[in-house]
């Protein structure tokens, strides 16, 4: 039987706030354990929660950059159940009042092919603590400093048909609270976390098959990897005469394989009810205004006009507008340097990101800023050095805080355009090499490359290669 | 000097009668002869209250009098957290829990000059009308040590009526304070929900919870809620709005002032005693100029259940703190966490806040919920616009505070719904978030006891100016609340 894949994705993503979503401690990461949580966070009696506006905005701007509509009057309410890790014996949430109703937002997949995925909702809410399990013989501990951080939890319809296509969803929220900066997306500390609802049906069905939640998914890798696991597991189940149970599954990288954490059965009755210590949020037609024009230009605009104006191409494009920083550095690159949009591009996509990869680099911790890289694109575009000068340029500047400029005149680089002098370099090779000139001359005109070379080896790889090449064949041709 | 109202003793302090240092002593030494037999008390803090006091005195000396309640003693009911004292909401479960930091309501009348003598003792995180809950014994009423001073706070109106010490913080859910302060002859007002801060007070249902003063009159009651009042930023639900001042308005006339009296509050079922002494008030009223009317309040035969719903309800989460993980009572050796959890509540709690707990998982339980919260909810929202109404014709409302004077230790503790049904008149004011008064009103003759008989009046939002006015008008052509325990 052929079978229909349908995943739906709960994205937990922290809000960058300063403090707390209730409290005013520090959302700090890294901190001793228990040194971020005051009375609020720990739950003590008769202490009380106070909710941070900026959460609010944050959660604003996320539905403005998914043209997704606002809970204008939205509604705290308490999710009870027990946990040594949950310090009230209840999470504070949102349940049926939700600050951020239903939107959409576009995919792009490798072929090129454009989807649409929808949004069912986004709500507020707040971090658990941690058990740590180690470290103590015997007992578990509670560590609450994450405990009252705040998530926006972000739930999208089942309309994503095969891990890639998650994956690329994923990535685009991450994407977008990246750019809108109300997240870090740091999945390895758990800023970014994906949760997959993966159910199988026969391909024609339109009624849903049973599905399993999968928890605990801290890549995007990971995530493609744990849902084709589970469809695998479910289409095994299925075609074996079995029944997909609904649950909650963990996955564990290190097997690489899901495995069953508590049926439906075992799942908490939440008892939710609205929050009495909590007004309703209301969300007023002003602040919705000031925050939309604070909004900056999002990936699919972005991506739109590196297009129509960059002349970029769609994979290109994509890739400078992966994430708002790449953005920003491009444009700057090319401001600073009036290089073309693809020089720029193809020196970003390609000799920079792979020295930060090798450096295990993000492009913000760059030891090349933008000022030191457009100088040297700038040189590049100007012809005062070759790209292969360029690329030596760049390993000199990687390790010192020398600019392209500096660089070039200490090692005596600038590439040699004077025609003159280049003539001087390709009459000395030809003459030093005249049985190489014969073949040539006697048809064989690959031999050209190895005339490049030798005036190149000469130049010290100074020599403008389009003047060289211009030469050589006059020359050769006599 | 005991029998001295607080405003009294204000002035006696300012004119040198007597020291604080000597006002606190004579308090402590009262508490030491009568909370035996009264169990009002579940700690007193004698040596900081004495230090306190002498600081007071030497602040005076040197003519640095900044707040109103300068050296003046006063107790907290154990509801309120005090920064190094122990705060036990009457529970096993918080026996020995000493917070890290002060209630709202304790920084504010501390910072007013006002010296605590201890806390006061109360049914189980608020949780009953007769104070029989407390795992820390029972209270007795000072007017006859059989019968029992109301709850929750039975502690603290017991310890005002028996002058051990001059006024007390109390709470109010469904009637915590006006109650008590009925059966024990004080004056007690709940003010309007939002109007006091509910930081640092124990929460039993965050939606009715409102802290307010006992003391023997409404002009005490005015100078404690002068200090009370007030926005609390660490406190969502309490309301950004200057408060009044309390006192300057007591003076006001009442002449003219329109009072609702609800039929369905005198119909059968109020003790006739009760009703003798309400007729007495409304003609004590009526002298001075108040006019009355009948008016109809339809929905509050609905009050009890509804609040039975919402309360259980919101108890039934906020207590789900109280785990033995961080703090308040652990069961020894756990043997796992589920354990841990069954054995430490099973034992920190007693059996009406357990059966409130069970009754509150279940109503706000799948399948559940629609029938019993949301109706709960939706009688809530009934009531209030009765009120609503009500207000419209009248100022203030006028009735019973209790349906019967103060009744005998364990008449009732076999029948959970006749104890419930002892708040049916102050539980409306709750569930609006209306504030409300008990102003003693008479006395009974009971199995040769004299017990009390108070009156509550029901004011619109934010009309504690005028709900205190009414009552010192009322207290000054009247000598109920001056009345002492034999």
């Amino acid at each position: 039987m052929q079978w229909e894949t349908v995943i739906g994705l709960e994205i937990h993503a922290q809000l960058a706030t300063q403090s707390k979503i209730f409290s005013a401690s520090s959302t700090q990461y890294g901190a001793a354990p228990n040194t971020q949580a005051n009375a609020v966070d720990l739950g003590m009696p008769g202490v009380l929660p106070v909710l941070n506006r900026e959460a609010v905005r944050m959660a604003v701007k996320f539905a403005l950059a998914t043209n997704a509509e606002i809970g204008k009057r939205n509604v705290f309410a308490r999710k009870n159940y027990f946990y040594p890790d949950l310090p009230k014996g209840y999470q504070i949430s949102q349940m049926s009042l939700p600050i951020v109703g239903s939107g959409k937002v576009s995919i792009e997949m490798d072929d090129g092919a454009v989807k649409e995925v929808g949004l069912t909702r986004a709500h507020l809410e707040e971090d658990a603590g941690k058990s740590v399990h180690e470290d103590f013989h015997d007992a578990t501990g509670v560590d609450l400093n994450r405990a009252g951080t705040p998530l926006l939890e972000i739930v999208s319809e089942p309309d994503m048909r095969s891990a890639k296509e998650a994956v690329a969803y994923a990535k685009k929220i991450h994407s977008i609270v990246r750019y809108i900066e109300i997240c870090d997306g740091n999945m390895q500390e758990g800023s970014f976390r994906c949760d997959a609802n993966v159910s199988i049906r026969p391909v024609g069905e339109s009624k849903l098959g049973t599905r399993s939640e999968i928890k605990n998914v801290n890549s995007f890798r990971f995530l493609e990897r744990a849902i084709n696991y589970e469809v695998e597991r479910q289409i095994d189940i299925l075609e074996a005469g079995g029944e997909v149970v609904q649950e909650t599954r963990l996955y564990d990288a290190d097997k690489d394989e899901t495995r069953s954490m508590r049926s439906k059965e075992e799942a908490n009755d939440y008892r939710y009810f609205p929050d009495p210590d909590l007004l309703p949020v209301e969300v007023e037609q002003e602040l919705i205004d000031s925050i939309r024009n604070t909004l900056p230009e999002l990936p699919d605009a972005r991506r739109a006009r590196f297009i129509a104006e960059h002349e970029l191409s769609e994979y290109d494009a994509g890739v400078m507008t992966s994430d708002r920083y790449t953005a920003d550095y491009f444009e700057s690159v090319l401001e600073n340097s009036a290089a073309s949009p693809k020089l720029a591009c193809s020196w970003i996509s390609g000799e920079l990101f792979s020295r930060l990869n090798k450096d295990g680099l993000e492009l913000r911790a760059s030891p090349i800023d933008t000022d030191r890289f457009s100088q040297l694109i700038a040189r590049l575009h100007d012809n005062t050095i070759s790209g292969k000068i360029a690329k030596e340029v760049l390993d000199k500047m990687w390790s010192s805080d020398d600019t392209a400029d500096q660089v070039i005149d200490r090692e005596g680089l600038r590439q040699i355009s004077d025609s003159s002098e280049i003539e001087k370099m390709v009459d000395e090779v030809i003459a030093s090499n005249p049985d190489q000139v014969a073949e040539y001359r006697s048809g064989k005109e690959k031999l050209l490359a190895f005339f490049v070379g030798q005036v190149m080896k000469a130049s010290r790889g100074k020599a403008n290669p389009g003047e060289l090449n211009k030469l050589l064949q006059e020359k050769l041709k006599a | 000097m005991h029998t001295l109202s607080l405003a009294a003793m204000r002035t006696a302090l300012d004119g040198g009668e007597f020291s604080s240092v000597e006002l606190c002593q004579h308090f402590i030494d009262r508490i030491k002869q009568q909370n035996e037999q009264l169990n009002a008390f579940v700690c007193t803090t004698e040596e900081q209250a004495l230090r306190d006091a002498r600081e007071a005195d030497q602040k005076r000396a040197s003519g640095d009098i900044s707040g109103a309640l300068h050296g003046l003693p006063i107790a907290h009911k154990d509801i309120f957290c005090t920064d190094g004292v122990t705060t036990t909401c009457g529970s096993r479960m918080l026996q020995d829990f000493v917070p890290p930091y002060n209630a709202t309501v304790v920084e504010k009348l501390k910072a007013a000059g006002a010296i605590c003598l201890g806390k006061t003792n109360m049914d189980e995180f608020a949780m009953g009308s007769s104070n029989e809950n407390s795992y820390f014994g029972a209270v007795r009423n000072p007017w006859d040590n059989n019968r029992v001073p109301g709850g929750s706070s039975g502690g603290s109106a017991a310890a005002v009526a028996g002058r051990l010490v001059p006024a007390c913080t109390g709470t109010d859910t469904g009637g915590s304070i006006r109650q008590p302060a009925a059966f024990c002859g004080i004056t007690g007002l709940k003010p309007t929900y939002g109007r006091v801060s509910r930081y640092g007070m124990i929460a039993f249902a965050s939606s009715l919870d409102q802290g307010g003063p006992m003391a023997t009159t409404a002009e005490d009651c005015a100078l404690l809620l002068n200090e009370m009042a007030g926005f609390d930023e660490r406190d969502s639900t309490s309301i950004e709005r200057d408060k009044d001042d309390y006192v300057s308005s007591l003076g006001n006339s009442v002449k003219g002032i329109k009072v609702g009296l609800p039929r369905q509050y005198f119909d059968a079922g109020l003790d006739a005693s009760i009703e003798a002494g309400l007729q007495q008030a409304i003609k004590e009223l009526e002298k001075l100029g108040v006019e009355f009317i009948e008016i109809d309040l339809a929905n509050q035969h609905l009050s009890v259940p509804a609040y039975y719903i919402v309360a259980p309800a919101e108890c039934s989460s906020n207590l789900a703190r109280f785990d033995g993980v961080r703090y308040g009572h652990r069961c020894d050796n756990p043997q796992d966490l589920e354990d841990l959890y069954k054995r430490s509540r099973a034992e920190g709690f007693g059996r009406e806040v357990k059966r409130r707990i069970l009754v509150g998982t279940y109503a706000l339980s799948a399948g559940y919920y629609d029938a019993y919260y949301l109706k709960a909810q939706k009688i809530r929202s009934l009531i209030s616009q009765d009120f609503s109404q009500a207000f419209e014709q009248v100022d203030f409302i006028l009735g019973p505070t209790t349906p019967s004077p103060a009744f005998k230790i364990g008449e009732k503790t076999g029948d959970p719904v006749e104890m419930y049904l002892n708040d049916i008149f102050t539980i409306p004011a709750n569930l609006a978030g209306l504030p409300g008064i008990s102003v003693p009103c008479g006395e009974v003759q009971s199995d040769g006891a004299s017990l009390p008989v108070g009156m509550q009046l029901i004011g619109n939002y934010f009309d504690e100016a005028r709900l205190l006015n009414i009552a010192h008008q009322y207290q000054k052509v009247t000598d109920w609340h001056t009345r002492i325990p034999a």
